[in-house]
């Protein structure tokens, strides 16, 4: 089973502890949203899933697969169908997006069946160029540096191009609306609705419910101070696009009083 | 590991006690006949007179070399080769692409030569310096010591004085050589190995020549190679130089090489280092004559304890000259890099547009690379430009790679091709591309 569970998860940074004891279950087929004011650890939760070094997990458990997934290295997580879009997307300089992408699906391949000798350049070709019409991208992108002066909309877009190939049964999308133009927004939207089906499940991490009128959630969190304070349907993204987040910190306050 | 510190400092205090031997050649050992015998003893009596240079001279101060066991080198016998290690296979094959016009093999005591019969009989001359001395003699009095001065330094007059390995080249006026021509010198065995190579592109002639100095692995034994290289490339011709150096660890290697760049001529250098235990290497570009082009490209990867030291020099010497020079390094284990590199612009030099970069990529903490570029400039209206930058594998690119599922090493890997992408795009041969990404892989993985 492809669901992904976290449970009572604590994530510290230099030893100051940022996520306080988050659970949350993503089936295949779901849409899950989490939003939340800036600082409230999103993005700690999105680096600590994927096993980014600096993020130390102090307690928990991540299941997916039938693992822990915090036992795994970043790479073995990715194979095993976990993809993080990033909000800032890392430039490797002098590596093109194509051989990048090879390198990605052929690390997999080999992970499967050591003596594999990579995918067949024509039919890898094929595949790219398939996805990036899906994306409305350039066939020049491939060629391209990966990230390497990329605006912030290539940025985002080569992020999905890179989920459409390597198609993950979990995405988790960290503020990939952030720096998009409507006109760029839409397309990556799009692009994630295009691959959504019944085995994916997807966690979109957002400041905003701008996003979320194009990928629509099935499932809202509110995240405050490390926690998931309130959860809810598709509307409790725009009760707080209305509201702001002010009614359910004096909730959490109230409540913990 | 708490122990180490201490193994280094009884280990320094002893090195203190030690100081630079002599070489133990003697006069009998140098070729002093035919045509070639007063530039020969001009160098011997230079060898002579020039102590081994320390860190005191300006030129070696990152590069001290007073462990040389100099006097345990010999040179090899005629026919020496035949009881050593054979040539490995895969430096024979074609580099640059396409099949070899020629190919030479310079041994240890001997030399294998192949030219294609319509390149000799088109006046192309590509053999070894024995055998040119013998049926080339006005050639190769017109070529040796023209360029490159015996003067120059200790080992420019051992290898003026010794050099029994060589390949002279000659592409006559106008002729445009396709097939690029190869010459490998291998050298195995405890031994001196001495090359001079001599090429002259005439005018309005092109060719593509790719060498590479090799040897096995010996650890332990003491293998001395000394080198000359003396290129001109006159009037409106072109020369594509390709320069390789895989030396086994155990090999000391030094070498004085300039090529002079006469009018609207163009010289495409590329260097790549990986061997040898040390390397001196002075190269230097002359820009001679107005429109004259130079572009040099290094390429160099460092492991162990290796030390590998590449001085550079591009002197435009004449208006309207372009020079371009980039040199990249990557470097693992304790191994040191050095770079100095100097753009000289003479008076008169006008119009001139030099450039030249550094950029080094440290893997291992205990690794460390010295880059210093520097200007000359005797001119007022030129455009000349340096970089040099030194930096560290980062997390954050490896994170973002790893995160797509990609394994740590193969992750390192990646960055590191990347790092390299810059003089793989200068480098207009597959084979030579390949080479390098060869040894990036070997690299990485020892």
């Amino acid at each position: 089973m492809s669901s992904l569970e976290i449970k009572n998860l604590h994530v510290g940074i230099e030893g100051k502890e940022i996520v306080k004891g988050l659970s949350l279950t993503i089936h295949p087929g779901e849409i899950h949203a989490i939003m939340g004011p800036n600082g409230t650890g999103k993005s700690t939760l999105s680096y600590a899933l994927m096993g980014h070094p600096a993020y130390e997990v102090t307690e928990g458990e991540v299941w997916f697969k039938g693992q822990n997934i915090l036992e795994l290295e970043p790479d073995e997580r990715s194979r095993l169908g976990l993809f993080l879009a990033f909000q800032y997307p890392v430039a490797i300089p002098g590596v093109t997006v194509a051989n990048f992408l090879r390198s990605a699906i052929n690390a997999r391949r080999r992970a499967e069946n050591p003596e594999d000798k990579g995918i067949p350049i024509p039919e890898f070709r094929k595949m790219l160029k398939a996805k990036m019409d899906m994306l409305k991208m350039d066939q020049a992108f491939a060629g391209r540096y990966l990230n390497d002066g990329f605006s912030g909309g290539e940025k985002k877009r080569a992020e999905i191009l890179q989920m459409a190939v390597l198609q993950p049964s979990i995405a988790i999308l960290d503020e990939t609306d952030s720096g998009l133009d409507i006109d760029a927004l839409r397309i990556v939207a799009d692009g994630v609705n295009a691959l959504m089906n019944e085995n994916m499940g997807v966690l979109v991490i957002t400041h905003y419910q701008r996003l979320l009128n194009y990928i629509k959630p099935h499932f809202v969190h509110v995240m405050m101070d490390g926690r998931i304070v309130e959860s809810g349907g598709p509307d409790l993204a725009l009760h707080l696009e209305e509201h702001g987040y002010d009614w359910i910190r004096e909730k959490v306050v109230e409540e913990t009083a | 590991m708490e122990e180490k510190p201490k193994v280094i400092v009884s280990s320094r205090s002893r090195r203190a006690e030690v100081t630079a031997k002599e070489f133990s050649f003697a006069q009998a050992d140098v070729r002093a006949e035919g045509v070639l015998s007063e530039y020969r003893l001009r160098a011997w009596n230079q060898f002579q007179k020039l102590p081994l240079p320390d860190t005191s001279l300006e030129a070696w101060r990152r590069t001290d070399i007073h462990q040389l066991p100099a006097d345990t080198f010999t040179l090899p016998r005629p026919g020496a080769y035949e009881d050593l290690p054979p040539v490995r296979e895969d430096l024979l094959r074609p580099l640059a692409d396409g099949q070899h016009g020629g190919q030479i093999v310079l041994l240890p005591g001997g030399a294998t030569v192949e030219l294609d019969e319509t390149l000799a009989a088109q006046g192309v001359i590509f053999t070894d310096l024995l055998t040119a001395e013998r049926e080339h003699p006005e050639l190769v009095a017109r070529l040796i010591g023209r360029v490159v001065n015996p003067e120059e330094g200790k080992f420019a007059a051992l290898a003026g004085a010794f050099a029994q390995n060589g390949v002279v080249l000659y592409v006559p006026k106008g002729l445009q050589v396709e097939a690029p021509l190869h010459s490998i010198l291998w050298g195995p065995g405890a031994f001196a190995h001495v090359s001079h190579l001599l090429v002259l592109v005439d005018e309005g002639a092109s060719v593509t020549y790719v060498h590479e100095a090799a040897s096995p692995d010996e650890p332990g034994a003491n293998t001395l190679h000394a080198g000359l290289v003396e290129i001109q490339v006159l009037q409106g011709a072109s020369l594509r130089f390709v320069e390789l150096q895989s030396w086994g660890k155990h090999v000391w290697n030094f070498s004085h090489e300039r090529a002079r760049v006469e009018r609207d001529a163009q010289l495409d250098w590329i260097f790549g280092a990986i061997g040898s235990r040390l390397t001196k290497n002075f190269s230097e570009l002359d820009l001679a004559g107005q429109g004259a082009q130079g572009r040099m490209s290094g390429f160099y990867f460092t492991d162990g304890t290796q030390h590998l030291d590449h001085d550079t020099q591009q002197n435009h010497l004449a208006p309207n000259t372009t020079s371009d020079l980039l040199f990249k390094g990557a470097l693992k284990g304790k191994s040191r890099s050095v770079w100095q590199g100097m753009i000289y612009v003479a008076p008169g030099a006008q119009k001139t547009d030099g450039y030249q970069a550094n950029r080094n990529l440290v893997l291992d903490e205990r690794a460390r690379a010295d880059s210093i570029p520097g200007l000359e400039i005797c001119a007022d209206d030129v455009r000349c430009t340096h970089g040099a930058t030194v930096g560290k594998l980062e997390q954050e690119p490896l994170f973002y790679l790893k995160s797509r599922g990609i394994p740590q090493a193969e992750a390192e890997k990646l960055v590191v091709e990347g790092f390299f992408d810059p003089i793989f795009q200068r480098i207009p041969f597959e084979g030579v591309r390949e080479r390098f990404q060869e040894y990036i892989a070997a690299k990485m993985s020892e």
